[in-house]
């Protein structure tokens, strides 16, 4: 145990004190930190103005939609399908469509745009949309309390009850009068961008533990030190010496980065300093007061400012402390399993040049898994998605691609039940390869001669 | 008493023998020769010995325990293929493999630093590796071979990459590990080198002992019953007056006189040959050739018979 820790901290610190490391760890949180900043940037400077036309036939929200510097709203009165194609021909940003509901208020609405939804007008329209409902419902809940009963209500039962979650999906008309469903955006961009984290992370690092056994075979010093302690311990200890340093880069990063955001979007609010109308009606206290106070409908000035806060409330919509830890478990299983199929080819070669033709099947469900992210970006809940995020070998970055929208708990266990168990059969088919393989000089090996090592005694 | 014993080790690869039932006794405090061609087996011996691979059958004895991973502490192996972490600090490097030795940190340093110093590389231990010489790196290796005081010491081809003035300090410093306790196995080509080092050896060949025991009794068993004669007063072939049955092997004029190298049948001895040539000519000289090591090595590997000399009647 004290020598894998030996190893351990050998192949952490000579990693960590590299220059690539420290300049990566430096690169990394700007480039991030643009990620999150320049939508918020954009969305200050844009002032083009966009015009949206309401086809209401809820009829809850007519002239509810107020004109801002940057949106205007203009309401119909026809049926969908001549609205369609009359807003195809129009010079329209987009058009939103409230459907007619029976019984309940309507949550739901459909926003069609000749290109991609900007996000603001999206967030914009949600927000008004949610603000009228609650407003609606609240009216609702205050004429239902009873005297005789208003001492059991809580503050939190009228909140809970008129908590409402409106649903917006937006569907681009292309020139030729096509409909495209697109997607939630927030979670669709870090959905493919954790995704995208864990493929390039298994990728870099892997490839780190390969090209270190390599490195111990081609100088010769594996010899000397298998001589102290054993293959397994050796290997174990390359993984999780490289695995932690790439879990330390990847923790700067988080750290770097919410500074640099929170330094960032922190100056953007001191420039539009308020509150988000939202927040000031959660944490009151007197339902009286604003029960006969208009709530929500933003004044066109404080639309700039808005425009910011809702890219953020947007963000905050994801639930981070599950993103995160979930993140973290597939990230770090996800390159256990990998980095030990990496060590298994590094001790097979006599040289990098050698490794092509065994990287091929380790490579092959990575890329796959990554080409495939789009697709099931697109059907989260499909059985494709299901299915791929299951499997260990592509459930890493599938799984992180799917959980911004939200995944049944019981199938993220088993991902994470059966990616511990890849992980445990990679290890113990590689450390049957490593060690014979790491005593290998001036062999071409091929995959029958692996499959000869596997099936070695000891 | 013997430190090591290896019982009837084997051990193959796929479609190869690499070790047929080896066994070998190294005696404690002495310098041992493994030795035999290329390929023969011996660094799959060593590797079996420092547990890197373990043996289809039979078993290791060290100091009368079975071979355990506590004992592999005690032995320091310097492989024939050795190297170090090339961008590895010297120092660093050498308190890592130290450590890895089961040395503590400050035991570590302490001898690392003695050893540096007797091998004039103090001021290399904040360098990097590949900006040593390859001499200064297996100077590096040889200290970090026997740092932890081990009991058994396995060099593989030593001596590859040194110049003789470093040979020579090796050397030393391997008698004096001897001197110190230490037994030392010692596996090489250089037949010199085992003439100069061991006190036993073993010849493996085709994965199989074919021969061993201590030097000098190999080298009695070897004898050939052959004399070199240095003479004058008769310039003319010996055979003209020797019976048939000695064996002129080799006879030719020189300044001073004459040499003659002369095999006797089984049965005869230098008084016999004595007898024969006094009256003829004026021996100056006559000494028995004993085989080098490098002749045996060759006649032993050549002749494919596995040969065991006779201990019991052979002291050295």
């Amino acid at each position: 145990m004290k020598k894998i820790f030996l190893i351990i901290c050998r192949e952490y610190l000579t990693r960590v004190k590299k220059r690539s490391f420290i300049i990566m760890t430096i690169l990394g949180p700007l480039l991030m930190a643009a990620v999150f900043i320049v939508p918020i940037y954009l969305a200050t400077v844009s002032n083009e103005s966009k015009t949206v036309a309401v086809l209401d036939e809820s009829g809850f929200f007519y002239e509810k939609f107020k004109d801002s510097e940057n949106i205007k709203f203009h309401y119909l009165v026809s049926d969908l399908n001549a609205a369609k194609q009359s807003f195809a021909k129009s010079d329209d940003y987009a058009l939103l469509f409230i459907p007619k509901t029976e019984v309940s208020l309507p949550e739901n609405a459909i926003i069609y745009a000749k290109s991609q939804v900007n996000i603001m007008v999206k967030s914009y329209i949600k927000d008004v949309m949610s603000r009228q409902l609650e407003e609606l419902k609240l009216e609702a809940k205050i004429r239902d309390i009873q005297p005789s009963t208003s001492g059991k209500i809580t503050m939190d039962d009228i909140l809970r009850s008129i908590k409402t979650n409106v649903d917006i999906s937006t569907i681009k008309i292309g020139s030729n009068g096509k409909e495209e469903k697109s997607y939630p955006e927030v979670s669709m961009v870090l959905g493919i961008f954790s995704g995208i984290l864990i493929y390039f992370f298994i990728f870099l690092f892997g490839s780190q533990v390969m090209r270190g056994v390599i490195e111990e075979k081609t100088s010769r010093i594996i010899e000397l030190i298998i001589s102290s302690v054993k293959p397994f311990q050796l290997m174990m200890g390359k993984i999780i010496g490289v695995g932690l340093v790439g879990l330390t880069q990847f923790l700067l990063w988080v750290i770097l980065t919410f500074g640099l955001v929170t330094i960032v979007t922190s100056s953007f609010s001191t420039r539009f300093k308020s509150k988000a109308p939202t927040e000031q009606f959660m944490t009151g206290q007197n339902q009286i007061i604003y029960a006969d106070k208009p709530v929500s409908t933003p004044n066109p000035e404080k639309n700039n400012k808005d425009n910011v806060n809702e890219v953020l409330d947007a963000i905050n919509t994801i639930d981070f402390p599950v993103m995160l830890s979930s993140f973290l478990f597939f990230f770090l299983f996800g390159y256990l399993l990998y980095a030990a199929l990496f060590a298994a080819i590094g001790s097979a070669v006599d040289s990098e040049a050698d490794t092509q033709q065994f990287m091929l099947p380790i490579t092959i469900p990575l890329i796959f898994s990554f080409v495939m992210a789009q697709y099931i970006m697109q059907e989260p809940q499909g059985p494709m998605a299901f299915w791929f995020s299951i499997i260990p070998l592509t459930s890493p970055v599938i799984m992180m691609v799917r959980i911004p929208f939200g995944v049944p708990y019981l199938q993220v266990v088993l991902s994470m039940v059966l990616l511990l168990l890849g992980f445990l059969g990679t290890t113990w088919i590689a450390a049957k390869i490593y060690r014979t393989g790491i005593l290998m000089y001036g062999k071409k090996v091929n995959y029958k001669e692996l499959w000869k090592w596997i099936r070695y005694k000891n | 008493m013997e430190l090591f014993t290896a019982f009837n080790v084997s051990k193959s690869y796929a479609a190869h023998k690499a070790l047929d039932k080896v066994n070998i006794t190294v005696p404690e405090q002495s310098i041992f020769g493994l030795l035999g061609p290329n390929g023969a087996g011996k660094t799959t011996f060593i590797r079996i010995v420092n547990r890197i691979i373990a043996p289809d059958e039979g078993e290791i004895l060290f100091n009368g325990k079975k071979m355990g991973d506590e004992e592999v502490e005690k032995i320091g192996y310097l492989p024939e293929e050795r190297g170090l972490y090339k961008k590895m600090k010297v120092g660093e490097q050498a308190l890592y493999l130290a450590q890895l030795k089961g040395m503590t940190h400050h035991d570590a340093t302490r001898k690392l630093q003695y050893w540096f110093d007797k091998f004039e590389l103090k001021g290399w231990w904040n360098r990097k590796v590949e900006e040593l010489s390859k001499g200064m790196q297996q100077k590096v290796q040889f200290i970090l071979t026997i740092i932890h005081n081990p009991k058994l010491l396995i060099f593989d081809e030593p001596f590859s990459g040194f110049d003789p003035i470093n040979v020579n300090l090796l050397k030393e410093e391997i008698l004096t590990l001897r001197d110190n306790g230490a037994t030392i196995i010692f596996s090489t080509h250089n037949m010199a080198s085992v003439e100069e080092l061991c006190d036993h050896i073993a010849l493996i060949n085709k994965s199989k002992k074919i021969l061993d025991g201590n030097v000098k009794a190999i080298k009695k068993t070897y004898r050939m019953n052959t004399f070199e004669v240095n003479f004058t007063g008769f310039e003319e072939d010996l055979r003209t007056f020797l019976p048939s049955s000695f064996n002129v092997i080799l006879q030719k004029k020189e300044d001073d006189g004459s040499i003659a190298k002369i095999q006797l049948p089984g049965n005869m001895t230098t008084n016999d040959l004595l007898r024969e040539i006094i009256p003829h000519v004026t021996v100056k000289s006559l000494n028995e050739i004993i085989p080098s090591m490098n002749d045996i090595f060759i006649r032993a590997v050549t002749e494919q018979n596995p040969i065991t000399p006779d201990l019991s009647t052979i002291q050295p």
